[in-house]
This record gives structure tokens, C-alpha cells and sequence, in this order.
């Protein structure tokens, strides 16, 4: 094995993860240090330019707030999370969201425009952008802001390092390079955990070649839950994963088909699901008062799909693009208007795959569809963690000092915005639990709310705090330990030497050790199978929950003995190691929720229905003991902080 | 195959210690094999076809094709990525093909000023308002309860 160096890097505040939310904090970080003469840092596993779920781009900002107001926002999204989510964070953040949007602009991003100079919106909160190089053109302002020098890429942090006099203090971090054989080790004051939600950690729905093809992207693998979750800081709503309803296989967007071009969608048989649903008697009248107002929530939306696929046997759900685009052409007054609208039509529709879902566009292609001619397909995903979107998970944060009310304060504040439980610990996007609906922007907002009160907690606490030296010498054995296991054992058995393209044999089968993708599988496996996965049709119960924390348990043990060839898999064997951590928390966390809330998400088939007296009023939080190896789980309570007298929709 | 290297295409970036396509890869797939000066993707069932490697190389050295477990043979969606906008050719199984021209940014590559032309504006550590408040929300203030 060859031997690994050590870096150190000493700052002031450290960015963990560059996508949306870490490259606000790095604007907005960058600023502030600048002001108050601190140091920040960036740190990302890949390149910042296209790092993060925007990597391939966007082709909309699906949080602009315009003239509403954030307690409209509010309304919207307390209402698709049936009820549970943090008044204080999410206004918090669609008070700010206009600005961001307005300094994409001035990055550079093309924002749709009609003749009178106003953006395009898709919905009331949604606009139209050419989004290929959204990512590139955001991080450029990021690394502008914090200088070239500050910036460290394909650098994996692993774990964060606590102060050794006082073990609810962050002081560190450690991890290492996939590309050189390098161990970093971090020392700052204060970080931003933003390094994304997870991906795989449940079987996708493609197990082959298209095992990657995830609606969400694959190198997402749980760092922001398990980076805060080791740390000990309290986490919130695990068992809110988000199922997004899309164009089958390849996943692509159906938003500018819904919103946009006003397509409906129906079971195989024309039952127009949603229609139906709200109507006098339907299903959505069984889930009060969420599945009785428009619009409808996600997770239902979801789940009048699944009664139609599954209970039903009526699949597969059909989006009716044929009949939206000649309902369009209808309204044209002659038939030259019509070819113009419908050639700007198509290039609308095919620019919303190949900003954001180029894969997309090549099934289309590969199979002939033409939209025009017939529908297509639309197909639940499977689950997936993101707390940025129609999910909820992620660490338990305190909220803005000044949108709160007295009673929430006691709750909700304690001093930092976006602070963890953990001093000098802070979090932002999908890092952040019951603050949805945040999206690209919300992401890139929240990261420049952690990041300016980071700064604050730097500048009132400027004593550099000090990690255990020894604890980091254990780190760093344990870090390369796959790549040791690997050499020990790899002659033990044989292995093929047919004339390969590559020099590494793709799978090995050897007594002593488990490979990460061997080991992910085993992980996929129990989680579709016994957690709500696309496998058991999204149901779970006490009974399963508790056979997959024991199968879970024996899976822990053996990622002691995963087995790493080179460093890029070394990478592969860590990130299971974090998805093995979400997936443990997400299953508790669903154990302890006796109620089945968010149904297209997961059902309890124990517990069928919405408990409104026992769960509707509190959110399901958890700690985690990394000494001890255990979960304690707790409710806090849910508080309003505004009344909403009439939810606004899209 | 997710995204893989035309081998006469590939110049391995010319020898420098890592190539466009390593440099971009936000799932870190590409390679660069140094005997033959030729990269590849490792893991191709963890790409998710976002197309940075393609975008990014510079002898068009890089295509996709179509995830082999639902996707049928056939087609190719090529893109041709300038300074301000970018080219898509998309080619149908049956022979159909499309072009699309998108705008891709406004300002010219490296120009992003992290305050998007609005200042610094007038927020302290201590209060609510973020760096290029409030003249970047094109309000006069920001909100809060009772507003």
C-alpha cells in the first residue's frame, strides 16, 4: 500500500460540499471573513464547477417568491408536508430568495423573459431558465469569493473532529484525496455541513448499467446526514424520504408538462386520478384537512398513483402530452401561429430534458417518441433523501432570531441561525431538516444564512479549538483500513486473468472481505425490501422495521471488513459507510412514528392512517451516541408561528 | 455504456497529469490510462449521464450512449457546448433528427462577481440582512413578523 501523507489546513470556517447550499456559503462566507479579517475554506469531493445536484444543470429555479409573501410561501409548503415543517425556516429563507435569484442574474444565468421584461414564470413559484451551466456560472461567483487558494477539491470528509474539552463543539474534520494518497486534516472554528442528501440508499428501480441513473444524483451518498448525525447533533424527520413522480426509467422532469403545457395524467384505464380524488367522496377526503385543498401534496399525488398501479392493477400511469399539446394548438387562431407555437413548444419541452435529464432525451429518441403523437409514461421513483425538495430530513437547526415567537423561541432559537445542536456546527440544503421547498435557490440562500452566522460565531467565539490528537491517529488508521484488507487478503483466492480493458477485475469473491459495491447492494436489498421500498410497494411495519435493523446491525459489522482496490474505491467504501448510517437512522425513525403521514411516500401497514393527536403536532427527532453505538429517539414540538388562513398554491 | 471514450478520438489531454474529463467528473468515473495515453470510465453503471465529460472534451472524444438495461440501441444526443450558448443534436432510432440552440450565460466565462452587480449592501454581523441586502431583493427592507 503506499503510503499516505498528511495535510493540514488551519482556517477560520470550513464549506463542507460545494453544490448550491455550500457555494452560498462560500458568497456569502467569503464576504463576511473578508470583513472581519477570518479565513474560509471550501472543501468538496469533486470539482466545484459542476459538483452538487446542479451539476448537469436546471431548467428552472423552482423557489423565485416575487410579490408573495413568505408567509404565502409558507402556506404552500406546510401544506405538501402535511402539516410538519419549521414555520421560522422556511420563511426565513423566501424572505431572502429574491435576492439570490437576482445575483444569478448578475452571475450570468439566462432567465426567461417576456416582452416586457418580466421573468417567465412556470408556476407561481417557478421560473424559466436555460439552465445548462447554472452550476458552472454559480460556482465561478463562489470561487471568485473565496480566492482559488481556499478552494480544495476531490477531497472526501469523512468524519468531524469534536473539541476535546467540550464534545458538543465542532473543532475539525478529517478525510482524504481520491486522487493522491493524501489524509487531510481540518482544524477551524466553525463549518457548514452542505454536502447533499442520498442516493442508493434504497434499490433504484435500474439495477444494471442504469443502476446510476437515479433521479437524484449518485454521488450523493448520506455525508451531510452522517457528517452531523457522528457528531452527536440532533437530527429531525429521517423517515421523510421524497418519491418523485417522473417519466419512467429515465426519471425526466414533468413539471413543465403539468405546469406549463397543463397535461393531465391517468391510470392506464383514462381514470383521471387526481381529478377524481379531490372530487366529493374521493380519495383524498381520507386524509384531512391536507388531501382536501389544492394543491394537492406531493406524497399524495404519489399516492393516488400507486392505488391505481398497485391496488388496482390499473398501471401504468399514463401524462397525456398528445392531448396537451393539441389543446394548444386548439387555441390557435390560424395554422401558421400554430407551427410557430408549436415548433417553440418543442424546443421548450426538449430543452427541459437536456438542461437537467439528458438521458431523458436520448430514450426518447432511442424509442421514437414523439409527444405529440401519444403519452408517455410516468413511474414512481424510488425513495431517496433530500431535504431541499418534498422531503424533510436532515439535522435539527436553530432558526432566525427575529421570526419567531416567544414560546417558539424557547424552541427554535438558540443563538446561530442554522446551527446544529453541536456549537460552531452548522448546516444548510439538504444538510437541514423540516426546511423543504428550497430547491436550487432556497439551497444557495440557506447556505448564505449558515454561512454569515458562522462567521458571526467565529468572530464572538475566537479561541481555536483544540481536537484530540490521538483520536485523529485512530482516523487516520481507520481511513485506509480497505486498502490494507484488500492487500492482505487479495491472494487468497483466485481470480480471473482473462485480457481485460481495465486492470481491475469488476467483482471478486473472497471469504475475508466485501467489496463496496457488493456491500451497497446488500444495503439496497434490505431497505427495498424491508423498508418501504419500491420492491414491498412502499410498505413497512413494525415487524419488517425491526428485521431490517437487525439485518442493518450484521451489515454494520461487516463494512469493518470492505475491501478497496485503489482510492476511487476507497471513496466508494466511505460512502457506503454514510449510507449505511441514513439508512439505519431512517429506519428508527420510521419505527418510532406509529402513523402513516405522508402516504406515496412510505405506508406503516400497522398503522394505515394520519394520527393527527399523537404525531400531527411534533416532529420525530433522534441522537446518535458514535461512542456507544446508539440512537435515542425524542419528539419536539411543532409550533406556528403565523396562522395561515388560506393555502396558495402554484 | 453511460458516457465512454472514442479510443482513436482521445488524446489523453495531451499528457498533462489529468485530463478535462477527470478534472469534471462530478462522480470521479474517468481515468486516464497512462501506457496507451487513453482515458476510459471506470464505473459506468454510477454515471449518471450528465454529460460534463462530453461537454468538457476537447477532441469531442467523449459520447453517450443510452443506459443498455432500458434504453434501445440507436440513438445519440451530441452536444456542442460555445462560450454563450450550446447546440444539441438529437438523433432518433427511426433517423429523425433535431437541432436546438440554447443561451447557456450572459456574462463572459470567469466574470461571475460574487455580489451580482449589486454592492455590498448595508447588513452588520448582527442584524438580518445578507451580503447585497437590500439592494439585491429590490425591496427597501427585509421582511419580518408583522410585515
Amino acid at each position: 500500500m503506499q503510503e499516505f501523507k498528511t495535510v493540514d489546513v488551519t482556517t477560520d470556517f470550513l464549506v463542507i460540499g460545494a453544490g448550491m447550499a455550500g457555494t452560498g456559503a462560500a458568497v456569502e462566507g467569503g464576504y463576511w471573513a473578508k470583513e472581519n479579517n477570518l479565513k474560509i475554506t471550501v472543501v468538496d469531493k469533486a470539482a466545484m464547477e459542476r459538483s452538487g445536484a446542479v451539476g448537469m444543470g436546471l431548467s428552472a429555479i423552482n423557489q423565485y417568491q416575487g410579490e408573495n409573501s413568505p408567509v404565502d410561501y409558507l402556506s404552500y409548503v406546510r401544506q405538501d408536508l402535511m402539516g410538519l415543517c419549521r414555520d421560522d425556516l422556511v420563511m426565513d429563507i423566501s424572505r431572502h430568495v429574491n435576492g439570490t435569484v437576482h445575483m444569478f442574474e448578475g452571475f450570468g444565468l439566462p432567465i426567461w423573459k417576456d416582452g416586457d421584461g418580466n421573468y417567465v414564470h412556470e408556476g407561481r413559484w417557478q421560473l424559466m431558465i436555460n439552465g445548462e451551466s447554472y452550476k458552472a456560472i454559480v460556482a465561478e461567483a463562489g470561487k471568485n469569493a473565496v480566492g482559488m487558494d481556499n478552494v480544495i477539491e476531490r477531497v472526501f470528509v469523512l468524519r468531524l473532529l469534536l473539541d476535546k474539552n467540550d464534545k458538543n463543539k465542532v473543532a475539525g474534520a478529517i478525510g482524504f484525496s481520491v486522487r493522491d494518497p493524501e489524509i487531510y486534516v481540518f482544524k477551524f472554528k466553525a463549518c457548514v455541513v452542505s454536502a447533499g442528501g442520498a442516493v442508493h440508499v434504497f434499490r433504484p428501480r435500474s439495477t444494471g448499467e442504469g443502476l446510476g441513473r437515479a433521479w437524484y444524483p449518485p454521488w450523493n451518498s448520506g455525508s451531510s446526514s452522517y457528517l452531523t448525525t457522528t457528531a452527536g447533533a440532533e437530527m429531525t424527520s429521517q423517515e421523510v424520504v421524497f418519491i418523485p413522480g417522473r417519466y419512467k426509467d429515465a426519471y425526466g422532469p414533468v413539471g413543465a408538462w403539468f405546469l406549463l403545457f397543463k397535461a393531465a395524467a391517468t391510470s392506464a384505464t383514462g381514470f383521471n386520478y387526481m381529478a377524481e380524488g379531490l372530487a366529493e367522496g374521493g380519495e383524498l377526503h381520507n386524509w384531512p384537512p391536507y388531501g382536501e385543498v389544492k394543491p394537492i401534496p406531493t406524497c399524495l399525488r404519489n399516492h393516488l398513483m400507486m392505488i391505481e398501479m398497485y391496488q388496482k392493477g390499473d398501471g401504468p400511469i399514463f401524462i397525456h402530452t398528445d392531448k396537451a399539446i393539441a389543446k394548444i394548438a386548439e387555441k390557435a387562431p390560424d395554422k401558421k401561429t400554430y407551427k410557430k407555437e408549436m415548433k417553440k413548444l418543442e424546443a421548450e419541452a426538449w430543452e427541459d430534458f437536456l438542461d437537467m435529464t439528458i438521458s431523458q432525451a436520448i430514450l426518447w429518441a432511442a424509442k421514437d417518441v414523439f409527444p405529440e403523437e401519444g403519452p408517455s409514461e410516468i413511474m414512481p421513483s424510488e425513495p431517496y433523501f433530500i431535504g431541499s425538495h418534498s422531503g424533510a430530513s436532515g439535522a435539527w437547526c436553530s432558526g432566525p432570531e427575529d421570526l419567531q415567537t416567544e414560546e417558539s423561541k424557547k424552541e427554535y432559537f438558540w443563538g446561530y441561525n442554522r446551527m446544529t445542536t453541536v456549537k460552531g456546527l452548522f448546516a444548510a440544503g439538504d444538510g437541514v431538516g423540516v426546511s423543504s421547498h428550497k430547491f436550487s435557490s432556497g439551497s444557495f440562500t440557506e447556505g448564505r444564512i449558515a454561512a454569515k452566522a458562522a462567521i458571526k460565531y467565529c468572530v464572538e467565539n475566537p479561541e481555536m479549538p483544540e481536537f484530540d490528537s490521538a483520536e485523529v491517529d485512530v482516523f487516520k488508521e481507520k481511513i485506509v483500513l480497505p486498502l490494507k484488507h484488500y492487500e492482505a487478503h487479495t491472494a487468497y483466492t483466485t481470480l480471473g486473468t482473462a485480457t481485460k480493458k481495465y486492470d481491475m477485475p469488476v467483482e471478486e469473491v473472497n471469504p475475508n472481505y466485501i467489496t463496496p459495491k457488493m456491500a451497497i447492494f446488500r444495503l439496497n436489498k434490505i431497505m427495498d425490501e424491508y423498508v418501504a421500498g419500491v420492491g414491498s410497494q412502499y410498505n413497512c411495519s413494525a415487524i419488517t422495521l425491526n428485521i431490517a435493523l437487525d439485518l442493518l446491525k450484521l451489515l454494520k459489522e461487516d463494512l469493518s471488513k470492505l475491501a478497496a482496490r485503489n482510492l476511487h474505491e476507497l471513496m466508494r467504501c466511505w460512502e457506503d459507510v454514510h449510507r449505511v448510517q441514513i439508512a439505519e437512522a431512517h429506519t428508527r425513525h420510521k419505527l418510532f412514528r406509529e402513523e402513516t403521514r405522508w402516504p406515496g411516500y412510505y405506508y406503516r401497514s400497522d398503522f394505515k392512517k394520519m394520527d393527527e393527536d399523537k404525531w400531527g403536532k411534533v416532529f420525530a427527532n433522534s441522537v446518535y451516541d458514535a461512542e456507544k453505538d446508539e440512537f435515542t429517539m425524542l419528539t419536539r414540538p411543532l409550533m406556528h408561528i403565523v396562522d395561515i388562513r388560506e393555502v396558495v398554491g402554484m | 455504456m453511460p458516457s465512454f471514450v472514442i479510443d482513436e478520438k482521445c488524446d489523453g489531454c495531451k499528457g498533462g497529469d489529468k485530463t478535462a474529463c477527470m478534472y469534471i467528473c462530478p462522480n470521479d468515473l474517468m481515468v486516464l490510462d497512462e501506457d496507451r495515453m487513453k482515458a476510459y470510465n471506470m464505473e459506468p453503471d454510477m454515471c449518471w449521464e450528465c454529460y460534463n465529460c462530453v461537454k468538457i472534451c476537447p477532441t469531442q472524444a467523449i459520447e453517450v450512449r443510452g443506459y443498455a438495461d432500458f434504453c434501445p440501441l440507436g440513438a445519440s444526443v451530441v452536444p456542442m457546448r460555445g462560450t454563450e450558448d450550446i447546440m444539441w443534436t438529437v438523433k432518433f432510432r427511426g433517423g429523425t433528427i433535431k437541432r436546438f440552440k440554447f443561451p447557456i450565460r450572459t456574462t463572459p466565462e470567469g466574470e461571475a462577481k460574487p455580489d451580482g452587480g449589486f454592492g455590498a449592501g448595508s447588513g452588520k454581523l448582527d442584524d438580518q440582512l445578507l451580503f447585497t441586502e437590500p439592494t439585491s431583493l429590490k425591496a427597501d427592507n427585509i421582511w419580518t413578523l408583522g410585515d
